[in-house]
């Protein structure tokens, strides 16, 4: 047969294309992984079922912030046929045409077939009525997601907040399995405990069709994981005395901080201003935030732990227990001092005149006498131990940070900052070498003031050491987490390790104690009385370059067996003892007695209404025409409120005392001038403010 | 299920291509049955009263299994005797199409008949053709060596194949194409092999580049080919000519024919697949029969939807495949018209490159296997018929599965014996029995 070795050229062709045909399938099947991807996108409709978050309780299993549900309004477009618009406008109060932009939305975002969140955040009654209608609405249907919700509307900074994961978040957290539209902790506590807090996620699997239908569990649900709840957090936080922190704070710009020595645990930490943390859930989160970040008052801004502040004589104590322990000086070391410090030339006013008012440690400081500190100041500089300024200074300092000031602590919170404890290379970049500069340059060091600045919250650590007698437990919130772990004891073990400062005796303590027990007996804060308690404090005024002088004020209570240590700045208020001080008495008084006496309620009454907002940032809101923003977000009382400046101390800026600033600290307080002009509603209240006046005019500072 | 103990009414019939024909079959139903599965459907409810595909592919398999034993049980000489009385029946009956028609995925190609089942005139004519072509090569006067029988036997490939391009079923028509193979085996020259395939790389080189950038390669090859061959083109101006009309062709094609087919003859979406093929993308707007039927300027989007689900099926399968009914592309549904011309997806989803491989090996040894049936012919008749038969199995299998992964543009041609499609299934019967009838007697000749 003619042509026959055709058939075989005829099946070299077929195997030809079959070897195309297998080549093929080799790179579509073996060699190419992404198809798997695209199908399994395709197909694969992965759920998350997201766990409730952690509950951060007080001291007394109080729920600080809790969780409570809230609903969208989904919608699947292509479903979306004949709804009755008008009726689901006049609900949602829009209009025809934010209701065609809405959608478009929906679909732009998520596609005609998809679930697409209409309306997020619906309040009970508009929930209410849509559930009554939603059978006029096809396609559209209500999704339920878990908000945050603080019962007690308080301790916004402490918290925090959580919100949506941008894309800087998810690179960061690359590891971590967020996905876009997940929430998490973004400040406080929710950021800090993020992990313990949310739990863990689960995912389901459905297997989907081609139009976006769901067919079933993919696999029987092999690969779904279950949704692990958040563990629970307990803090030693007292509502109460959190509550009355904030209280005490409205309208003035400052903080409040507290400390239960005997474990570092914090009681209360306020800020002022803040706002209301349920402002940032739901739906008027987006309303706020955008309020709260343009205020100049800036009320997201913890002052409590970033706050700077020179800590004015509320050091005094500190100075005095470095030269104890060096053993410059005794107990019964005094200085004479007739009202001013000529030491270095310049001559520093002291606030007393009377001889002997510094004859001894405690009673310098119960008078609060500047020149002995001064004068103590000066002599651990020169310490002939060092040889020279720079050595003196640099041991100095070593006693600060040890003392838990120019340095972080370590706080359960982001973003603490370490204030400032100037270094030798600042003073020699000042003054031009190590070799020019002795004690007599930054001289007011020794009384709180110079470069020298301090967050609320070290202020409030310096006490819980002094009442310990030299040691503390780093400040934190969490005291324990629900279902402990090896892994939560080791974040928790730095809290639970006793932090020694240098070892200085305990008799030098005693006597600090006795010279702080004295400021509130005879001393510049008599009048502060805690009822049925003994306590020790010091009162600060502390320059500044921003106006007016912040009022501070730090004590611990009871004297022999301290369980509260506290901090209080007021920014430009004026006296220690006017302002921070009350407010720190009556915070004790909260914490101690568990109950206020009716006198100390009126006080609190008081308090609360003083309007003390720096002028300049009322006037920033009248100019930026945002007088709608005096009203505070904290409560909501119609009382025109008050905003102050936020910029804190820059680091660089030195503060130093001259003489003129000291001579209008003295003709302010000889004019018994109030440290700010009361409101005139205020006025009548005054009368209660009598038995404080009357002491002020006994113990200036 | 199928054919049973052929050995009763006929000697000699081939038990291996049964038995392939068999497992083809069975294995068709199998990937019906996994396209359509749905773990809430009552199976033998909806089997009963034939709602589902692969249960009607069922019945349809059992009718083919009567038409097997019927063809089996006919004399061999019947084929022969009604060759061409066929064919003219089969072009008659694809003329009635154009009155009687139904437009079924629109393609007006189908006649319905009794039970709702419709009829496809041209693929039963597939058949036909094969059995006039081999009359017309077996007859004693006609010497295929010949122009002349090489155009009379391409003119009636070519009617049927005009019909059915006139029905706007492009896949079908290609398929006639196939008869080249039982054309080359009976004396086509190889050089219209070779030119049809430098035509067809033409073509393709047409779309990847610039139309002027080919034309300049095109005369520079040219100019080249000349230049080296100078001498020889001296002895003989012919050659020259010859070289010159080549080029002309060449270039006529690249810039006149190609842009014309493109754009006049094919419609929107057929040159679009065909762009997308070679990755790029037609410009509908150039189509004058999207613009001039419509009466408006309307310009598709690029449908490559298909082949990229398709791809994506094949592709997720991997190397052992996701396993049976746990195809997410089968299940979702996501590739088009799956259980017909995209059927292979499912198969390469389930069973991966493992299945895929073992069963091309399948087809593979199907058409080696009609290859070598073919050649033990004694009787023209039959080796022409044979080779009719694996050609059109051959183009089948290639072209559809070559456009599931991306080799070949989408044309709507089903999978031999694997394919829903009562139509189809029986054309690949009654064309394989046939050749099996034929087959048993091939100490006979027959003419």
């Amino acid at each position: 047969m003619y042509n026959s070795n055709r058939g075989r050229i005829i099946q070299i062709i077929i195997g030809v294309i079959f070897t195309l045909i297998i080549l093929q399938l080799v790179s579509l099947q073996i060699f190419s992984s992404k198809y798997v991807l695209a199908a399994n996108n395709n197909a694969i409709f992965r759920k998350i079922i997201y766990p409730d978050r952690g509950i951060i309780f007080d001291r007394k299993k109080r729920a600080l912030l809790e969780n409570t549900i809230s609903y969208d309004l989904v919608v699947i477009p292509n479903e979306a046929k004949g709804v009755d618009t008008a009726t689901l406008c006049a609900i949602l109060k829009i209009n025809k045409e934010e209701y065609s932009k809405r959608m478009v939305e929906v679909i732009i975002k998520n596609s005609r077939v998809k679930l697409g969140v209409f309306e997020p955040f619906l309040s009970s009654e508009v929930y209410a009525q849509i559930t009554e209608n939603l059978y006029r609405f096809p396609g559209f249907s209500l999704s339920e997601r878990s908000i945050r919700n603080y019962p007690y509307n308080t301790a916004a900074h402490v918290l925090g907040y959580v919100a949506e994961v941008d894309v800087n978040f998810l690179k960061k957290h690359d590891a971590e399995g967020y996905e876009m539209g997940d929430y998490a902790g973004m400040t406080g506590l929710e950021k800090q405990y993020e992990s313990i807090l949310m739990g863990q996620r689960g995912v389901k699997r459905f297997l989907r069709d081609n139009k976006g239908k769901i067919q079933g569990p993919f696999e029987k649900g092999e690969f779904d994981t279950t949704a692990i709840a958040g563990r629970n957090l307990y803090t030693s936080m007292d509502v109460e005395v959190q509550q009355l922190a904030e209280n005490l704070l409205q309208h003035k710009i400052g903080s409040v901080v507290a400390i239960n020595p005997k474990t570092g645990s914090i009681i209360a930490m306020a800020s002022s201003p803040g706002y209301n943390p349920n402002l940032l859930t739901g739906n008027q989160r987006r309303k706020t935030i955008g309020r709260l970040l343009t205020d100049t008052a800036r009320p997201i801004y913890n002052r409590a732990i970033k706050g700077q502040y020179p800590p004015g004589s509320t050091f005094k104590p500190l100075g005095a227990l470095i030269a104890l322990d060096e053993g410059l000086i005794t107990p019964s070391f005094g200085y004479n001092c007739f009202g001013l410090y000529t030491a270095c030339g310049d001559p520093r006013k002291c606030e007393h005149h009377n001889a002997g008012h510094a004859s001894n440690l405690q009673l310098a400081l119960a008078n609060s006498c500047n020149s002995y500190f001064l004068q103590v100041f000066r002599m651990a500089i020169d310490n002939p131990k060092y040889h020279n300024a720079k050595l003196g200074y640099l041991k100095w300092k070593e006693y600060m940070n040890s003392f838990g000031l120019g340095r972080k602590l370590g706080i359960d919170l982001p973003s603490e900052n370490r204030a400032n404890i100037p270094d030798t290379a600042q003073y020699n970049k000042d003054f031009g070498g190590a070799k020019y500069w002795n004690s007599c340059f930054m001289l007011t060091l020794g009384i709180g003031q110079d470069r020298m600045t301090a967050t609320p919250l070290q202020l409030a650590n310096t006490m819980a050491f002094i009442a310990n007698d030299g040691y503390y437990y780093t400040p934190h919130f969490v005291d324990s987490v629900e279902e402990e772990d090896e892994f939560d004891k080791e974040l928790l073990l730095k809290y639970r390790t006793k932090q020694e400062v240098t070892k200085i005796p305990k008799e030098y303590y005693d006597v600090i104690k006795e010279g702080m027990h004295d400021v509130t007996v005879i001393g510049t804060a008599a009048f502060i009385k805690v009822p049925g308690h003994e306590f020790c404090a010091k009162t600060g005024t502390a320059q500044n370059p921003h106006g007016k002088n912040h009022s501070m004020f730090v004590c611990f209570a009871p004297k022999d067996n301290p369980k509260i240590a506290v901090a209080v700045v007021v920014e430009n208020a004026g006296f220690g003892s006017t302002w921070a001080g009350p407010i720190a008495g009556l915070i004790m008084e909260k914490y101690l007695n568990d109950t206020l006496t009716k006198e100390s309620k009126t006080k609190v009454d008081y308090l609360a209404n003083v309007d003390l907002m720096p002028a300049n940032i009322k006037e920033w809101y009248i100019r930026n025409n945002k007088t709608d923003m005096l009203i505070p977000l904290n409560y909501n009382n119609d009382e025109l409120s008050e905003i102050w400046d936020m910029e804190m101390l820059s680091e660089t800026a030195p503060i130093k005392l001259d003489i003129d600033t000291l001579n209008k600290m003295d003709t302010f307080q000889k004019n018994k001038l109030p440290a700010s002009p009361i409101p005139s509603k205020q006025k009548m209240k005054e009368s209660i403010l009598n038995p404080i006046q009357k002491k002020k005019k006994t113990n200036s500072q | 299920m199928a054919t049973t103990n052929n050995h009763n009414f006929s000697k000699g019939t081939d038990l291996a291509v049964i038995l392939v024909y068999i497992m083809m079959v069975a294995i068709g139903v199998l990937c019906i049955f996994m396209i359509e599965y749905n773990p809430n459907l009552n199976w033998s409810n909806s089997f009963l009263t034939a709602k589902t595909n692969f249960s009607k592919q069922i019945y349809f398999s059992i009718f083919c299994t009567f038409i097997a034993i019927f063809i089996l049980l006919l004399d061999s000489k019947v084929f022969t005797a009604l060759a061409n009385l066929s064919y003219v029946g089969g072009i008659l009956l694809m003329l009635a199409t154009f009155v009687l028609g139904k437009n079924i995925n629109g393609s007006k190609s189908w006649i319905p008949i009794a039970g709702g089942f419709n009829l496809q005139p041209a693929e039963l004519c597939k058949i036909f053709t094969a059995l006039f072509l081999a009359k017309y090569i077996s007859k004693p006067d006609t010497d295929f060596k010949k122009l002349k029988s090489h155009l009379i036997a391409g003119a009636a490939i070519a009617l049927p194949a005009i019909l059915s391009i006139m029905q706007h079923e492009m896949g079908l028509a290609l398929v006639y194409s196939s008869f080249i193979f039982a054309m080359y085996r009976e004396g086509l020259p190889p050089l219209i092999l070779v030119v049809l395939l430098s035509f067809a790389i033409l073509v393709i080189t047409t779309l990847l580049l610039e139309p002027t950038l080919l034309a300049i390669i095109l005369t520079v090859i040219a100019g080249l080919f000349i230049f080296s061959m100078i001498k020889r083109f001296k002895r003989n101006k012919n050659k020259i000519l010859l070289v010159l009309g080549i080029w002309v062709v060449c270039f006529g094609t690249v810039r006149f024919a190609v842009p014309y087919i493109f754009n006049h003859v094919f419609e929107c979406y057929q040159s679009t697949r065909i762009y997308s093929m070679v990755g790029k993308e037609y410009d509908c707007s150039q189509n004058k029969k999207s613009t001039s039927s419509t009466g408006e300027r309307r310009s598709k989007k690029p449908d490559d939807y298909n082949v990229k689900q398709s791809k994506i099926a094949i592709g997720s399968g991997g190397f052992w495949g996701r396993g049976f009914l746990k195809g997410t592309q089968t299940r979702g549904k996501y590739v088009p018209a799956q259980h017909t011309d995209f059927i292979f997806t499912s198969l390469g989803e389930a069973f991966g490159f493992v299945g895929t491989f073992i069963f091309l090996g399948l087809y593979l040894f199907f058409l080696f296997r009609l290859v070598r049936i073919a050649e033990r012919q004694r009787s023209a008749f039959s080796r022409v018929y044979a080779y009719s038969v694996v050609g059109i199995f051959f183009f089948h299998i290639a072209v559809n599965i070559s456009m599931t992964i991306g080799l070949f543009p989408v044309v709507g041609i089903p999978l031999p014996l694997i394919s829903y499609g009562g139509s189809s299934l029986l054309t690949f019967t009654a064309l394989l029995f046939i050749l099996l009838r034929l087959d048993a007697d091939r100490q006979m000749v027959l003419r």
